[in-house]
């Protein structure tokens, strides 16, 4: 890491705002951004030609496994996964042992996270107590421990009556409510995606509906409340046509989805091979065109990477006995700058400004590259074409649906808090 | 071939020719010793992880008969119930010298984890629902030699009735079935038809009464009561009175119309009629038939060049 009195020139690399794209050098001194101009010098210069600079990218959908399963991820592991993949904040899901329900486990992510000092790392809270899908958690407590986002990952909340009151007190304190959507009575013992590999190969299906059924109810309480839900890794056709209507009627809903989800089919499964299981699974070539399009005319707001580390041996299972669960911030920009032909502008806006507007925290991440903005920075390029290998990512786990695979576009430089944190797709400690 | 672990890794003329070598084996079994020194020298693990009688017996008395050693591993008993992961338990196997593991466990696709773990070669004594390869084996074994047409189903039409959605032995025997040339029909409630078709090359009946009349071979799958738990279908009762092979519709068969069942049988579920007194049940030969067929198997995947040892008759 570099030192914060060290000034920092990014040379040569396109700018890229939501206003404007410009070759401009950017130097950062101080945790800010103190110059945007031409042959500008500095105590480090790293050279970005061919480059894109950006805010750096926001994920909101990140296990770093801590506490409770350090074994598959820490923070400190995860945050440099994180800053590798150009990403300069991460929402931390609450599905921890114990749970993020509590104002002390709420802490303990945040001040390690603060510790390990490469990234901000934005505790979740859950919606409910355990995530039991029951008793919701003190949310105001919560909030003003730095929660900007509750969620029962893992699970949807099931009982309509609970996200209903979720949803109206998070209205009234302005935090997000993020919803992993699933009927949980449909997918008792689901291996993958319900279709015709599923059914070839003998496994408990995992219907699309029971994503769409908990849309559908969810949007429907957005109506009733007027409050904001945000809905995690979509994956149907019918869900984005959901998501899709809604916006159209003025609700204020917004969605992500998962480079994987654009990128892999249920086809995979056919080895049986663990590393392909995720909830929710992998779908058909019909899905991924529907989720395409919904990032393209803005149906979908936000790439999120749902990082799921897992120990090794716990993926040498059966499939049906394997957690579901892959690796994603390593590889998500290369992923999805290979499966889908995107404006550098569309990434950084699906990548970094709108999920920082999602997470309540755009006023100090996903913000314009100009003077004086905070020095959260990613330096990017959508041109190499580079080898993933598991041996080699800096997450504690391997369990990466793509060893082995080219993908095109990769980060090169992050700057986190003004500091240089990612140096030529290295991570500096 | 290295390994079986589904029916799709065998080429129609993969099928043909083990049918043709369980004549072999037969002709063996009909010996007074029926014993060859084949695969002397050979180790072959029985590695049960769930309960099976039939299966594992057959594949062991196939093994034996063809002079292999036979270890056996049943799950109930074993270090798995310490917490031995799969990965674990099939390298610890391994180290003793196995040349063929024999493979039942309840999770679809098992066999196919298992082969990452050892060099030896796997075969699915049958997986979760995913497939069962060496019963589809002897059940198309049993068909071809009862119709005397040993290399092909052509023209003839199947009925299989049942629960085809959790059934291993439906997935295995359609995938043979429509190889060798027959039509097969899956009669079952839709609760108990899997989610998608695409590709089988299968047509569907909800009534047993619609085709019982019409069809060459009634293979009849074993209902497990627990399924009727899962809310897939109303009743037992209800199941029984559509599905179920009653003395009137076995009355209703073609008269050389066979009668199949995987076993073990479950009477006044499936099958209220008396197979016993059904005249085309070759249930008992399907038991019978499935040793020569392991045989062919085992040998196929573990004998080498050394086809010549089989013709030499009972070991001394």
């Amino acid at each position: 890491m570099s030192s914060k009195n060290q000034s920092i020139v990014i040379r040569g690399a396109t700018v890229v705002n939501p206003d404007a794209m410009f070759v401009a050098d950017v130097r950062i001194a101080g945790g800010v951004i103190e110059a945007v101009g031409d042959a500008l010098t500095g105590d480090i210069v790293l050279d970005a030609t061919g480059c894109y600079v950006s805010s750096g990218f926001v994920d909101l959908h990140t296990h770093l496994r801590e506490p409770g399963k350090e074994e598959a991820e820490t923070i400190e592991s995860g945050s440099r996964a994180a800053v590798l993949g150009g990403f300069t904040a991460v929402v931390a899901m609450p599905n921890t042992d114990p749970a993020q329900d509590n104002v002390a486990t709420v802490q303990f992510v945040r001040d390690r996270g603060r510790a390990v000092g490469l990234c901000e790392v934005i505790p979740s809270g859950c919606i409910t107590v355990g995530r039991l899908g029951a008793q919701l958690v003190p949310f105001e407590q919560l909030a003003k421990e730095g929660v900007t986002l509750f969620t029962d990952d893992g699970t949807g909340v099931q009982d309509a009556l609970v996200m209903q009151r979720a949803l109206m007190v998070a209205k009234r304190l302005n935090l997000t409510i993020s919803q992993h959507c699933e009927v949980a009575s449909m997918t008792v013992g689901a291996v993958m995606h319900d279709g015709a590999c599923c059914s070839t190969m003998g496994v408990p299906g995992w219907p699309s509906a029971a994503e769409e059924e908990m849309v559908r109810r969810d949007i429907q309480l957005v109506r009733i409340t007027g409050a904001r839900e945000h809905f995690m890794h979509l994956s149907t056709k019918g869900s984005v046509e959901l998501v899709r209507a809604a916006k159209a009627e003025g609700l204020p809903v917004t969605a992500e989805v998962t480079p994987h989800h654009i990128s892999l089919t249920d086809e995979l499964l056919s080895s049986f091979d663990p590393i392909f299981k995720v909830n929710p699974p992998l779908r058909t070539m019909a899905d991924i065109a529907a989720l395409r399009d919904g990032l393209a005319d803005g149906t979908i707001d936000a790439i999120a990477t749902d990082h799921a580390p897992h120990a090794g041996h716990t993926k040498e299972q059966t499939l049906d006995t394997a957690p579901p669960g892959m690796l994603g911030l390593e590889t998500a920009l290369g992923v999805v700058n290979t499966a889908v032909t995107l404006s550098p502008q569309k990434i950084a806006a699906l990548m970094s400004w709108n999920p920082a507007v999602i997470a309540n925290i755009s006023d100090h991440q996903g913000r314009p590259i100009a003077v004086g903005e905070p020095a959260h920075i990613a330096v990017w390029d959508t041109t190499t074409v580079w080898s993933v290998s598991r041996d080699e990512l800096a997450s504690r786990s391997t369990n990466t649906p793509y060893h082995g695979m080219e993908l095109r576009g990769r980060v090169r430089h992050t700057i986190y808090n003004g500091q240089l944190v990612v140096q030529e797709g290295k991570a500096l400690s | 071939m290295k390994h079986l672990l589904s029916t799709r890794d065998l080429t129609t003329d993969d099928i043909v020719s083990i049918l043709a070598m369980a004549d072999h084996m037969a002709e063996i079994n009909s010996r007074a010793v029926p014993k060859v020194p084949a695969l002397r020298g050979r180790t072959v693990a029985s590695v049960f992880f769930e309960d099976s009688t039939r299966t594992r017996l057959s594949f062991e008395t196939a093994a034996t008969r063809l002079s292999a050693e036979v270890m056996t591993f049943t799950a109930s008993s074993s270090s798995v119930n310490k917490g031995e992961s799969l990965r674990d338990t099939i390298e610890t196997l391994s180290a003793m010298g196995v040349d063929a593991f024999v493979v039942r466990h309840k999770s679809s696709g098992a066999p196919h984890q298992i082969t990452k773990w050892t060099d030896a070669a796997v075969i699915n004594a049958g997986d979760g629902w995913h497939q069962h390869p060496t019963q589809a084996l002897l059940d198309a074994y049993t068909i071809t030699r009862n119709f005397n047409e040993l290399n092909s189903m052509q023209g003839r039409t199947v009925a299989i009735v049942g629960d085809i959605k959790h059934s291993r032995v439906a997935r295995s025997d359609i995938d043979v079935f429509t190889r060798l040339g027959a039509k097969v029909v899956l009669v079952a409630p839709a609760a108990f038809l899997p989610t998608s078709l695409d590709g089988w090359g299968v047509t569907t009946a909800d009534s047993l009464d619609d085709v019982i009349g019409l069809v060459d071979v009634v293979y009849m799958l074993r209902i497990q009561r627990e399924r009727m738990d899962a809310a897939q279908m109303p009743s037992l009762r209800e199941y029984s009175t559509l599905f179920a092979l009653t003395p009137e519709r076995a009355a209703r068969m073609q008269s050389h119309a066979l009668l199949l069942h995987p076993g073990p049988i479950n009477r006044g579920v499936e099958m209220i009629v008396d197979p016993s007194l059904v005249p085309g049940s070759r249930i008992l030969q399907q038991v019978t038939n499935g040793i020569s067929v392991r045989m062919a198997v085992l040998f196929s995947l573990l004998g080498g060049d050394a086809t010549t040892t089989l013709q030499n008759g009972a070991e001394t």
